[in-house]
């Protein structure tokens, strides 16, 4: 049987990369194929060329027998090929019906196509209202308008980039069903994820990527995660060391916390009440736009609290900013790796200055101490095993992991006694995520109090004492790690207590 | 103090005549930012658009074409900040603000032998009977040409935004560029388009000034009212019948302003006119209090440079 996707000898440089280097797969009728890869491994540039982003320099793909060659999406789309996105391809100031309008060739008009929408995704079980603005739907409901709009264009093959990773498990499971209908029905689906338990789960085949070349193939129910993480990455692969976890005293005190968000798509705290103590790694799970921005700003300074809503080593400091929580020593790393926690343009040297000129003393009188800083940044460069070639080089340079490495070894070089950070070792690679987590239990062994906000919940399990779930802007209770569930904690993210939870 | 002195009517009358310019150049603008660049040059567009269109009115004779030579002006001056934040992506801000300032000085230079002149005359509505219906007949039925365009460009603007699907790919493109980008629209091609659109319609907003509201030919004639019509479009939170209100609004401030100095109020002239730029920002600030609804429509991507390679 022809396939109905053949990939032959595809190449693409970049300037100084070879995103994919002769990469040949084929995808069968009715098939759920994997692309596994770490980051940069080239499967976003493979993709980008099967939906028409990106020229392929070399090599030819073939769509049902015929050549492909798409040029550009909306070619893809006529000739039946559509794509999930990974960070959602949505504009959140405009209805769900609007935003699948967009998606689509030649769409309806507006009632014909809310009509159409209604019925689609009801008979996937994926409801929808078509007049709701996108920006007021949670994470799962937007995935499900981008899989609607797909699903329109009645598709022979959707590409799913990542596309689990802002869902609760039970939302996974809706998600699966849909795909499984799907293949039923003979539509392929090419499925990119980190999650490997998931590919085991739904994929039939995988296609291995390293450095732009397909290093192996396999079917994924017959491996297992640990083995095809290692193929991915090329090396036997070791989990973090974790001591035991013996709790000091309560370092912060977060009491009753309420906090309207600015943003009008965001969520606002409610009554958030915890306590941090010294050597604890508490980990905050939950779906993105949960509260977790809300309570990143809150506690790091950059969002007022009332008084007596936060004290740290005893003192109030709801009304302080974040630089005299720094000097006190509350340190935080936000998630946004570029424009948030490190300035894009500015060197690696003046953004180690940015948070680190308080503790590390590296101004007098208000005049910077160069050398001293430069120091510092060497030391943090040397350290965390961050790849660049000089501290002068522009922090937008750095790959997104050697830059997280930077910015969480900033902060962890500075000793600080409460470390607070959001999504630790989101986009980064396997290796320098393992690096990252074991300077976090580390910084927690000496003695420091860590908060762990993150949507990768095997990566809290690994790494937290006790764990708690953000749904809708409140706090569930703090609870050991140990012996927590999957399911409960999706049930806690779809905002159920697991007591009241029908057996 | 002679209040009767006032008539209600052609108080109405000239304040319609008096909005017209900065009700265009505004619209313009409307669409500019829908489509998430802010083009802070609409003045020196304006003014661009009120000596070319001068030019071509008093050298053709004909007021039709007056207008369509300020358009042509607006539009190609506005290709200058075409070419800096599309192709050569340097910061909007900066670059609308040197187009304000060129726009004043090659205006400068090209009214040099214009001034004094008198334009040919525009033609007003005129239908028997209707025009000349008391109160009614010169409110709606007996302006200029220009101020019905005005108001139909309005309706336009808001039906091509709301209802077609080219509006709907114009408002995503400002909304979130990287999608748009991904879904396969043309980014660049969709804003230099919006572009040429608001400095034709800002340069017809200004040969309104030089050719039917003042009308003759002076340096810096705009005075201020490309910022004026900036203002207007977040008074207007981006929507085309709220900047013609708030347009109105500018307008009839002005108008009873110099009306009450004509009848001799006992406030100091100076005060009077800073009235419509005091209650312009008051009116402003008030519908814009409410953060979460103004930042409900305002375009998401606004003044951000987008390139294909992120």
């Amino acid at each position: 049987m022809t396939p109905l996707l053949r990939i032959s000898g595809l190449t693409k440089a970049y300037p100084g990369v070879v995103a994919n280097d002769n990469v040949s797969f084929d995808i069968g009728i009715g098939e759920v194929h994997a692309l596994l890869g770490e980051n940069g491994a080239g499967k976003s540039t493979l993709v980008k060329a099967i939906y028409g982003l990106v020229h392929p320099d070399s090599g030819t793909m073939e769509l049902g027998g015929n050549a492909y060659d798409p040029g550009e999406p909306r070619n893809a789309r006529a000739s039946g090929v559509a794509m999930v996105f990974q960070h959602f391809s949505l504009f959140e100031a405009l209805t769900v019906g609007e935003n699948i309008a967009l998606g689509m060739e030649n769409a309806p008009e507006t009632t014909a196509l809310s009509e159409k929408i209604r019925t689609v995704s009801a008979n996937y079980g994926l409801t929808l209202d078509p007049d709701r603005l996108v920006g007021d739907l949670s994470a799962g409901e937007r995935q499900r308008v981008e899989i609607v709009r797909c699903l329109l264009q009645e598709p022979k093959l959707l590409v799913m980039d990542e596309p689990t990773s802002v869902l609760t498990p039970q939302e996974v499971d809706i998600l699966f069903e849909t795909l499984r209908k799907l293949k039923a029905e003979g539509t392929s689906i090419l499925y990119i994820s980190h999650k490997l338990e998931e590919i085991r789960t739904i994929c039939d085949h995988a296609t291995i990527l390293r450095l732009g070349k397909v290093v192996g193939t396999c079917i994924p129910s017959e491996e297992t995660p640990k083995s095809m993480a290692e193929m991915m990455v090329g090396t036997t692969l070791t989990a973090p060391k974790k001591g035991a976890f013996q709790p000091g005293p309560a370092l912060l005190e977060v009491h009753n916390l309420w906090l309207a968000s600015s943003d009008p798509f965001g969520t606002s705290l409610k009554e958030i009440t915890f306590n941090l103590h010294a050597g604890e790694v508490l980990g905050i799970g939950g779906v993105a736009g949960n509260g977790q921005d809300e309570l990143m700003l809150a506690l790091s300074g950059e969002e007022r609290t009332q008084n007596g809503t936060i004290q740290f080593k005893g003192e109030n400091i709801g009304h302080r900013g974040p630089n005299y929580r720094r000097t006190q020593g509350l340190l935080t790393a936000p998630e946004e790796r570029l424009g948030h926690a490190a300035a894009p343009d500015m060197s690696l040297t003046e953004n180690a200055l940015l948070t680190g000129f308080g503790r590390q003393k590296l101004t007098t009188n208000g005049f910077v101490k160069w050398n001293a800083t430069k120091n510092f940044a060497r030391a943090i460069v040397e350290k965390f095993d961050v790849r660049t070639p000089s501290v002068n080089n522009a922090a937008k340079s750095l790959s997104g992991g050697n830059l997280q490495k930077f910015v969480i070894g900033r902060e962890i070089m500075q000793n600080p006694e409460v470390f607070i950070v959001n999504q630790p070792t989101w986009g980064v690679d396997a290796a320098a995520a393992a690096d990252i987590r074991q300077a976090i239990l580390e910084l927690a062994h000496n003695g420091a109090a860590v908060l762990v906000i993150s949507q990768d919940l095997d990566e809290l399990m690994e790494i937290s004492d006790t764990f708690a779930v953000l749904s809708e802007g409140a706090m569930s209770k703090v609870r050991s790690a140990q012996g927590v569930t999957i399911e409960e904690i999706g049930l806690l993210m779809g905002g159920t207590e697991v007591s009241h939870a029908p057996a | 103090m002679d209040f009767s002195a006032i008539s209600p009517v052609s108080l109405i009358v000239s304040l319609i005549a008096a909005s017209t310019p900065i009700l265009l150049a505004a619209i313009g603008e409307l669409v500019v930012e829908k489509s998430g660049v802010l083009n802070l040059g609409v003045e020196g567009m304006m003014i661009i658009g009120a000596i070319t269109g001068f030019i071509a009115a008093v050298s053709t004779g004909n007021p039709f074409l007056g207008f369509l030579g300020g358009a042509i002006g607006g539009a190609l001056v506005s290709i200058i900040f075409i070419v800096l934040t599309q192709y050569l992506m340097a910061n909007q801000v900066a670059s609308g603000l040197g187009l304000t300032m060129i726009g004043l000085g090659l205006a400068a230079l090209l009214g040099h032998s214009y001034a004094g002149i008198k334009p040919p005359s525009s033609p007003h509505l005129d239908i028997a009977g209707l025009s000349d219906l008391p109160v009614v007949g010169p409110i709606l039925f007996n302006h200029d040409f220009i101020i019905y365009f005005s108001i139909i460009l309005t309706a336009s603007v808001w039906y091509f935004l709301n209802r077609t699907k080219a509006g709907l790919i114009l408002r995503a493109v400002g909304e979130n560029h990287d999608a748009a980008h991904a879904l396969g629209y043309k980014v660049v091609r969709v804003r230099i388009y919006a572009i040429l659109f608001g400095g034709a319609c800002a340069g017809i907003g200004g040969a309104y000034l030089s050719l039917i509201r003042v009308p003759q030919w002076t340096e810096g004639m705009t005075a201020g009212a490309g910022w004026i019509a900036l203002a207007i479009v977040v008074f207007g939170s981006w929507k085309p019948w709220r900047v013609l209100i708030g347009a109105y609004l500018f307008g009839g401030v002005t108008i009873l302003q110099l009306n009450l100095q004509a009848v001799g109020v006992n406030i100091g002239a100076a005060y009077l006119s800073m009235t419509p730029y005091i209650i312009t920002i008051i009116v402003l600030v008030i519908m814009s209090s409410d953060k979460k609804r103004a930042s409900l429509n305002a375009p998401a991507a606004l003044g951000k440079l987008f390139h294909a390679s992120k």
